[in-house]
């Protein structure tokens, strides 16, 4: 298998790359951002571009890779305006789907990671959501709107490329110490937002099982739209409870501008689809991929649990992640250079 | 095969440590260091104690709270409305089914005492399907949740039925029925497009008709307000003769009506379940069918009926 992975400087680019380096089977890693990788890989090789992913289609002709693993979709609004948001979900995905579907491309298999905010959450839908089932309103937020088109893109590319196994991942809030959620920051505070009267019931994924979810749909041939959460949901005075943290209640109207000074005080950032989910929850079927064989380690209320338990550990010993800087001579001295003694790959 | 795994990596670390760090000396690091880089050895995850993981289920229904309000709600609907059963044998012990009754009383009181007694004698829990409005309302939207309501929604009715095998309370009626006029006290309305039946079929489940006689003088509806109703984006605005009587207090002051649940003969529908789609002549010839049956009980019921007040 030849593997590129597009957001290698996410959290989730640089742990799905580190674990395609652990399989003999995998003989090149491509990894492409626009920023230097967070994570210490071993043999993956770096490869920077705009946020757009416009050389994509040379990398990939240049590269002969065979399987793409999209993991570049901003599902966090809080960390781009809704213009770099559009360039990178719709353009960069635009631009990924047309390298892989270009003629004699080498590309059989295209796995992305999407995200439960497609389903919105209203009060007119269902508890659960399968994968087959249209959300109840129409999409109100930027992110919202290019997660829709670019699935829009998925399907379109899927259909005209029959020859290519794609496979879609629509993932629950993730919930874990080293990943950077508008909710795991907001449960990291003193005190947690809530909107008066309201306490739905939420579902929670933990971030290895979307490690291990991303991972099985590059080792197995399941191409699909699945939904990607852990079993059961919470109610989120619950989940508080579990965390150990106070809530705060917001009014139930206007409550986005009510959440405002604490967004500029930068206690909390929920943006307004987190500040819907705090009304409605929203809870995804994942039997679908249950089915297909998947295997969970965490159930809702032992990723929150665990993601307390650490964190009860962080406020201890302070923050205990590795700390590290991407050198480019180093990386490309030890992946090229002929004083290196290498194992045979493969 | 590759002898560079996980066991090789926090060399690994160190021999990037030292080319980027070289005035640093490595030879008093701790050989374990840098292991934090490679995946650990994934922990089990813990058992959660049970205590912590909340009595809400995954409906948003939560036991602990619903003998809270058993525990209330108990004096009336002993002493208030002498809750009679006829028929409470017919009830399932166990699998699911949609049990599908009339509605009455501006707030209706119907399936409260519905779901007490069931949950009381039957010791099974009764989701109770309502409008999504519910959904939307602050506190009031929580309790309900917590107290057993379920938005209807078709795949949620499906899910508890087929899926969990529950018993599904649902008012085919709807706000037509509670919203309506004293006068039409005990007539029916349209039992809506017969979506019940579909499920019911769908999900393979029997439906169980049931009468309920006092809801409707509990708290009968004199006048309505369409025009609040629409400023306050109610299904109905209603003017009830415990208003008159108690005022504002009449909101939540029920007359003592005597109430009578009488359960019929399950109905069960002779198609295979998980269906796309079932004949809609059939859907609706049942669903009409089971409101025949319901509105012959509540005729038969009011003939016997010898005191509003007394039964």
């Amino acid at each position: 298998m030849r593997a590129l992975v597009t957001g290698l400087s996410t959290y989730w680019g640089g742990r799905v790359a580190q674990a395609l380096e652990q399989r003999s089977d995998v003989e090149v890693v491509v990894g492409v951002d626009t920023r230097d990788p967070r994570t210490p890989l071993e043999r993956t090789e770096f490869v920077r571009t705009d946020s757009s992913h416009s050389i994509l289609a040379r990398i990939v002709r240049a590269t002969q890779v065979d399987t793409i693993v999209h993991t570049h979709l901003v599902v966090d609004s809080t960390r781009a305006t809704s213009r770099t948001l559009h360039e990178i979900n719709v353009i960069g995905t635009m631009n990924l789907l047309a390298a892989a579907g270009a003629p004699s491309s080498p590309v059989r298999k295209v796995v992305l990671k999407s995200s439960g905010l497609v389903y919105g959450a209203n009060k007119a839908d269902p508890y659960f959501f399968r994968e087959d089932m249209p959300r109840t309103g129409p999409a109100t937020t930027p992110v919202e709107r290019s997660l829709l088109e670019v699935e829009g893109f998925v399907r379109d590319f899927a259909d005209d490329n029959p020859h290519v196994d794609v496979s879609l991942l629509r993932f629950a809030n993730v919930l874990g110490v080293d990943i950077d959620t508008p909710f795991t920051a907001a449960l990291r505070r003193p005190v947690v937002p809530e909107i008066l009267g309201f306490d739905p019931r939420l579902q929670f994924v933990h971030e290895d099982d979307v490690v291990d979810a991303l991972m099985y749909s590059i080792n197995n041939d399941i191409p699909g739209v699945y939904n990607v959460g852990a079993d059961g949901n919470l109610p989120w005075s619950k989940v508080c409870a579990i965390v150990g943290k106070r809530r705060v209640a917001l009014p139930f109207v206007f409550t986005n501008l009510a959440a405002e000074p604490a967004r500029l005080l930068r206690l909390w950032d929920l943006p307004p689809e987190a500040m819907q989910l705090l009304r409605f929850g929203r809870t995804i079927d994942n039997t679908r991929y249950k089915r297909a064989g998947f295997q969970y380690s965490y159930t809702t209320a032992s990723t929150i649990e665990a993601f307390a338990q650490a964190l009860r550990l962080a406020g201890t010993i302070g923050d205990s992640s590795p700390s590290y800087r991407y050198e480019r001579e180093v990386e490309d001295f030890f992946r090229h250079s002929p004083a290196v003694v290498r194992p045979d790959v493969g | 095969m590759m002898a560079d795994g996980p066991e090789r990596a926090p060399e690994r670390a160190l021999e990037i440590a030292a080319a980027t760090h070289p005035d640093v000396d490595l030879t008093e690091i701790d050989p374990g260091i840098g292991r934090e880089l490679v995946p650990l050895a994934r922990l089990a995850p813990e058992p959660v104690e049970e205590a912590r993981r909340a009595d809400v289920d995954q409906w948003g229904r939560s036991e602990h709270f619903r003998a809270l309000t058993r525990r209330a709600f108990e004096p009336m609907y002993k002493h208030w409305f002498r809750v009679e059963w006829e028929g409470f044998e017919l009830l399932p012990e166990e699998g699911g089914a949609l049990l599908v009754a009339n509605h009455a009383g501006a707030i209706p009181p119907d399936a409260p005492s519905i779901m007490h007694g069931i949950e009381k004698d039957l010791g099974r829990p009764v989701y109770g399907l309502a409008e999504n409005l519910f959904r939307a309302l602050p506190v009031v939207g929580t309790l309900w949740s917590r107290s057993g309501g379920v938005a209807a929604h078709p795949d949620n009715a499906y899910r508890l039925l087929h899926d969990e095998g529950h018993l599904v309370l649902v008012f085919p009626e709807g706000t037509k029925a509670t919203g309506k006029h004293y006068r039409d006290r005990y007539r029916l309305r349209r039992f809506g497009r017969g979506g019940f039946v579909e499920i019911a079929m769908r999900a393979g489940a029997p439906v169980i008709p049931i009468a309920v006689m006092g809801a409707e003088e509990a708290m009968p509806v004199l006048f309505k307000s369409p025009r609040l109703a629409k400023a306050l984006n109610l299904p109905y605005f209603p003017i009830t003769a415990n208003m008159l009587a108690f005022g504002p207090l009449g909101l939540v002051a029920y007359l003592p009506a005597k109430f009578r649940i009488r359960v019929l003969p399950p109905v069960h529908f002779d198609v295979a379940p998980n269906q796309e789609r079932y004949s809609r002549s059939r859907v609706m010839e049942e669903s009409e069918r089971i409101r025949g049956m319901v509105q012959d009980a509540l005729y038969d019921m009011l003939r016997r009926r010898r005191s509003v007040w007394f039964g």
